[in-house]
Order: C-alpha cells, then structure tokens, then sequence
C-alpha cells in the first residue's frame, strides 16, 4: 500500500470518528444513548490507525516519507503546507499515540457507561488523537502548532468535562490559560526563526538552523523549552497539571499522562541538533527537569487523593524526560516517555478502576446514612486487593515499574536518564553533576511514594464504613482488558532499550532507531567513556535505590498504615507541612498575577468597559434618538406642507441638472 | 405650427395645477388641480409624438388617461368616506399622520 495513501488514513480516521461521535448525535438525539455504536465506532476509528501505523512501522525503509496535502498559507517569503512526515521518530510517536490512545478508548466505553455526554466524551478524545497526530506527524512547525494548540483545546474541553461544577470549569480554565503562557514563547520562537532562515520546516530549520548566530540559536531554544514548560508541566508552569484530574480519569491516563505533556519532548527532540548547539539552555534544561522531578515528588509523598499522587508523579517523571533532554540524550527521554505511557496510562486506569468501584461504595454508603466519602481518597480505602484482583495486580506491576525494580520498563529507561547523566558529568559538565545527584534522590522518593499509593490503596483493612457489609466489585472487561495489555508492556517494554553494558549497547534497539545513523534525533558527543565496573555499579546502585526504596516503604506503610504519614509528619515537621501546602506556588501565583490581572481588570479595565465602551454604544443611540425627536416635528399630517416639500425638491433637482456644471 | 407652443401652454397648465395643489384647501378642488397636471403631461406627450412622428408618445397619454380616471375614482371614494367622519373637506383640518 502508499505511504500517503495510509497517511491520509491515519489522520482523517480519528477527525471522522470526531464528526460521527459529536455532529451526528447534536441532530439527532435518538443516537445519544447508542452507547455500544458511539462508543465502538470511536474506539475503532483510533484503533484502525494503529494497524495501519504497524504496517507502516515494519514496512519503513529508512527514508523519512513526506505527505504532502495542499499549501495551507502563502504570504510573501513564507510557504507552509499542511505537510506530514513519517520517520523513526514520528512513526514511534505515532504507535504510542495511536496504542495506548486506543486502549483507553475500549477503556472509556466501560467508564464512561451510563454518563449523558457519553457522545460528547468520546468526540472530544477522538478529535484529540487527531490533533495529537498533526502534533507529532507535522513536517513543520505551524502544523506542529496546530497540533499543540488543538490538543490544548481537546485538555481544556475534557478537564471541565463535567462543567456543572464550577471546580472543574476552574481547573480548565487555569489549564487553558497556564498554556497559553508558553505558547506565547513558542510563537516567539517560530517568529525568530522565520526572520532568521525565512522557512519554517523541519529540514530547513535542522540543516540551517545551527548556523544561526549563537545570540538567535539561544533566544529560539529558550523560548521552545518555555513552551515545552507549559504542555509538559515543568516549573514554573507545573500547577495546571494537578489540577487538571478533575477531568474523567480516563482522560488523565491518555492526556495527561500518556500523549499531550510528552509533547514538549517531542519537540526538543525533534529539533535536537539545534538545541545541542545551545549548551547554555541545555543546562538550564537540566537543572529545570531535575528540580521539576525533585519537588513534585517531594509534594506526591504528602497526598491522599490517589489521582493527585499520580498526577505529581507525572510531573516528576517529565522532570526526568527533561533532565534526559539536558544532558543531551533525546532519545532515552524519548525511552521514558514510551515506558511512562505503559505504566503510568495503566496506574491511571487501575485509579480509575478503584474510583469506579469506590463510586459504588460511596453510594451504598450513603444509602445506609453513613455520610459521605470521597471516592478518590486513599484514607477510605484499603484492602481492595481481596475485591479487585486484575485492578490490583496491574496496579502492582506498574508500580514496580515507576519505582525502577530491575527488569521492569521503568528501571531501563530510569537508569538510563541517569546513567547519561552521570555520563554527561563525567565528561566534564558540572551541572550533570546537579542533574544525577538530584535524580538519584528522586529516583528513592518516587519508589516510596508509589509504594505508599499501593499499599495506602490495596493492602491492609479496608477503611471505609460498612466495610463487613458494602463491597465495591471488579470492574467489566473493557475495563480489565486495557489494563492487563498495559501491565504486561509495563514488564517488558523496557527490553527494548537495554543499558549499554550489556554487548555494548547493540541491544538497545531505541538507541539505534531514534539516534542510529539516519536517525532524527541527535545526541551529544561524549568524549571521556566511563569504564565498564563503574556503569555495572551505577546500574547496581539504580537497583539498589529502588528496592530500598518500596522495600522501606512497604514496612512502613503494610505496617503502621496511615499513622505512619503522621510519624513523617512528626519528623520532618516543617518541610513535611510546607510540601503538603506545595510549597506556597499555587499560593504565590494567586497572589501576584492572579490577583494583578483580576485587581487590573476591576480597576482598569472595568471602569474603562462602563465609562467608554458603553459610553460609546449608548452614546451612538443617545444621539439617534435626540435625532428623531427633533426631526418628528416635521411630520404635520398636512398633505399641503409635503407636496411643498416634493415641489421645492424638483424645483431643486431641475435647478442642478439646469445650472449644475 | 411651432412645438415651443404647445409646450408653453403645457407649462402654463401645470404650474396652474400645481398652484392649485399647493394653495386650495378644499379636497375636490385639489383632486381636479391634479387632474389639470397630469392633462398638461398629457399635451407634451402629445405635441412631442406629433413633432417626432412617434405614435409611442400618444398610446402613453391613452395609458395616462385611464390610469387618471381610476385615480380620480378612488381620490373622491377616500374624499367622500373623510367627509363622512369629519364633515369637512378641508386639508387644513384633515391630519390624522400627525406625530
């Protein structure tokens, strides 16, 4: 089959299934409740493309296919068409996009049963595989944007999902807006380019790009990874992402988690060469992602709500990719965002598993007259491992995985961030130094802190009142399924990039199709190689952390349960309180922009609306009136004074056409 | 004979008209003035088509005539349906389109 032909496909399926799930059912309401048809139809127009990106995967020859649609804008210098590119990079993008995005539609169809905007749910997330796909298959910029706005919609329209409450429009709005910040500096970026090379495609822009002036290539890079800070949650654009688990949980898996926040890597890595010429911005990348990675997990080890742990954990782990970013090795940060999608999509689900279940609870519970709980709260939960068993071993497979026990994805793609860095550093940049030192620390907090999600979750008692006689139940198998598919590559798909000591680095066959020698992703050159005993010992002491690390937890945690948070409390007193508060920066942006952009617009902005606007407006009407008030005294009733009127203006008129030039 | 005749007696015809239109107060008188106005049109219709040797100028005055006739028809129904209501046909007095 063409390459363009199965393009085409790949892109107009999911914005079919958009126009299907969303239009359709606006005229004709019957279809709204056709649960089984909307809910297949949405799945499959995500799933199809898979294939078809498979196909396209084993068939690949190596040579980067250009599609190219039609020229989008032409305006003088600047010639953009709506132009898409298949290569090592896009192609994995795509699978990731297209897999996971797939799963947790079949998922969705399970956990959306029985919502009334079941319709409008799964248009939203098929025009955001749509859009995710102009993301990562546009073969420039503006498409790429095009994609990076749309999936900022789709996040913005699925996190205020359910509206009615005011929370959740709050939380998409502070999404929107967080994003837009960096957008901004995107555009910034792509005006500097366009004054500086006068194309904005990806071939131009890799081939010419690092010949700018150092002053143009800094500027651009700096301003890209702005932007990636906003779609990816780095400091000091991360507090969006918390918030936005207010949408269905489902979403959270595939946008918050899997897909839309890996976006910003994407970029760095798809413009790699020209963000390894800014060695200035790379460690501000670094030291960025490191303190990203660190405090959000600092802050993941003070929640109970289960989603908000998750969430925090997704930051950190951006953090990471971005720390991978830093040091120069795109294509491990690519690695990770693969193996995160596995774990963390299925530790999504599996949270949104037990929220269902605990739905129920929450109703039973109510039923009886026992007050109400919050379904999404560790601290009511508990022993679910006897009720759930597929929710909870998937969950414990993916578990393990985030934490970097050996030979689960996770501790692959973890050590091989780290190992970079430590590499990095060795060959004599100091910052790597910072970097590694940093991520080792996190490396420990993140396995304390899922071990603590676990346990919290499905060990011990269940907490809950009732709990002799309310049980919550295992959830239908459109819900199990995804999550036994995404446990099992959880396990195994780290075997893709193993570490380098092992046959040198031949094995590791991400490394060869990202950064082999067609590849589109540049890495840096390192020059002092660290000796074989020391990346054993580096990779031993990886291991090491991680199983120090749920080890101790799981003690504590199976142990003393829920008093042992207040032990850390205790302990760690000040700093334990500040980052349950996380640390004031929500706080200190209500206070300063927040309140100076509401405190402006009520003190500047308002009077001007009320005083000129409307003084305008009414102004104009104000005068028409006056006008006609004036004017009505000639209307007398009297045929005389009108036919005096006409009269005087034929008399006029004939005057002109005698005497007038 | 010279055209610049007729037309003159025309002119002097429909200023006499107009005049009246403009100056009488009684309805009817007003209607008549109207009907000396479109009789003055009539008559340069006629002396231009004579002049011209176009018969197109006389089968207007015939569509002029006709149209006339109804105007006057339906001018005196509203004339006299107003008198009935206000027992006057002065135009002074009539100005129900009053603001």
């Amino acid at each position: 089959m063409e390459p363009d032909l199965l393009v085409r496909l790949i892109l107009l399926l999911p914005l079919a299934g958009a126009v299907f799930n969303g239009v359709l059912p606006l005229f004709m309401p019957g279809l709204r409740r056709r649960e089984t048809l909307l809910g297949s139809v949405g799945t499959a127009v995500v799933a199809l493309p898979f294939v078809l990106a498979v196909y396209l995967f084993v068939t690949y020859g190596g040579e980067p296919v250009v599609t190219t649609f039609f020229t989008w804008m032409a305006a003088g210098d600047l010639s953009v068409s709506f132009a898409y590119r298949i290569d090592e990079l896009s192609l994995l993008m795509t699978l990731i996009v297209t897999g996971v995005g797939g799963l947790i539609h079949l998922y969705s169809i399970g956990y959306m049963h029985g919502d009334p905007g079941f319709w409008r749910f799964f248009a939203y997330l098929n025009l955001f595989i749509f859009m995710m796909l102009n993301l990562v298959l546009g073969d420039n910029l503006p498409v790429l944007f095009l994609g990076w706005e749309g999936v900022g919609l789709c996040s913005y329209l699925l996190i205020g999902f359910w509206y009615t409450d005011l929370k959740n429009s709050a939380a998409a709005n502070k999404a929107f807006i967080m994003n837009r910040v960096g957008d901004f500096a995107f555009l910034l970026a792509m005006f500097i380019l366009f004054r500086e090379l006068g194309s904005l495609d990806f071939d131009v822009i890799l081939s010419e790009g690092p010949g700018m002036s150092q002053a143009a290539v800094n500027w651009v890079v700096l301003l890209l990874f702005f932007g990636a800070t906003g779609k990816s949650a780095q400091i000091p654009l991360y507090t969006w992402l918390p918030d936005a688990m207010a949408g269905p949980t489902p979403v959270s898996a595939l946008i918050h988690a899997a897909t839309m926040v890996t976006s910003g890597l994407y970029l760095l890595a798809r413009l790699s060469p020209l963000v390894l010429s800014a060695p200035g911005i790379m460690a501000l990348v670094a030291v960025i992602g490191a303190t990203t990675a660190l405090v959000a997990a600092t802050i993941a080890i003070t929640q109970n709500d289960i989603k908000k742990v998750l969430a925090y954990s997704t930051v950190s782990q951006l953090g990471y990719m971005f720390l991978a970013s830093g040091v120069g090795a795109f294509f491990v940060a690519i690695f990770h965002v693969m193996t995160h999608a596995f774990f963390k999509g299925c530790l999504f689900l599996g949270s949104g598993s037990v929220i269902h279940a605990m739905h129920h609870v929450e109703h039973e519970v109510a039923h009886h007259g026992k007050g109400h709980l919050d379904p999404q709260d560790m601290r009511t939960m508990g022993g679910l491992k006897r009720y759930m068993p597929t929710t909870r071993l998937t969950f414990l497979l993916s578990t393990l995985a985030i934490a970097g026990i050996p030979l689960f994805s996770g501790f692959f793609s973890k050590d091989e961030i780290l190992f970079k860095a430590f590499e990095y550093g060795y060959d004599g940049h100091a910052y790597a130094w910072f970097a590694w030192g940093v991520g080792v620390l996190t490396a420990f907090l993140t396995a304390v802190y899922m071990t603590r999600c676990y346990v919290l979750t499905f060990e011990g008692r269940p907490r809950w009142p009732l709990a002799e006689t309310v049980h919550p139940h295992e959830s239908p198998w459109m819900m199990t399924v995804p999550l036994w598919v995404l446990g099992f590559l959880s396990v195994v798909g780290g075997f893709l990039g193993l570490p380098g000591v092992i046959a040198h680095g031949e094995l590791n066959w991400i490394h060869h199709w990202l950064a082999g020698e067609h590849g589109p992703v540049a890495e840096a050159a390192v020059h002092g190689h660290v000796p074989l005993a020391l990346e054993w010992g580096l990779i031993g002491l990886g291991a090491l952390i991680a199983l120090v690390g749920v080890g101790l937890a799981w003690q504590w945690y199976a142990q003393h349960g829920l008093a042992f948070d207040a032990r850390l409390k205790e302990r760690f007193g000040r700093l334990y309180r500040w980052a349950a508060e996380l640390y004031h920066v929500d706080d200190f942006y209500r206070a300063t922009f927040v309140r100076l952009v509401i405190g402006g617009a009520e003190k500047g902005l308002a009077p001007f609306d009320q005083r000129v606007v409307d003084g305008l407006v009414n102004g104009v009407a104000r005068m028409t009136r006056g006008l006609g008030l004036a004017l009505r005294y000639l209307q007398t009733g009297l045929v005389q004074a009108y036919a005096v009127a006409v009269v005087l203006g034929v008399v006029l008129i004939i005057a002109l056409m005698l005497f007038g030039s | 004979m010279d055209i610049s005749w007729y037309l003159a007696l025309s002119a002097v015809l429909f200023t006499i008209g107009v005049l009246g239109v403009l100056l009488r107060r009684n309805a009817i008188i007003i209607l008549m003035s109207v009907e000396l106005m479109l009789n003055a049109v009539n008559l340069t219709l006629v002396a231009f088509s004579q002049a011209l040797g176009d018969v197109a100028g006389q089968v207007l005055v015939f569509f002029a005539i006709s149209v006339a006739a109804a105007e006057a028809a339906i001018g005196l129904a509203i004339v006299i349906a107003i008198f009935r209501g206000k027992l006057t046909v002065d135009v002074t007095q009539i100005n129900l389109f009053k603001y």
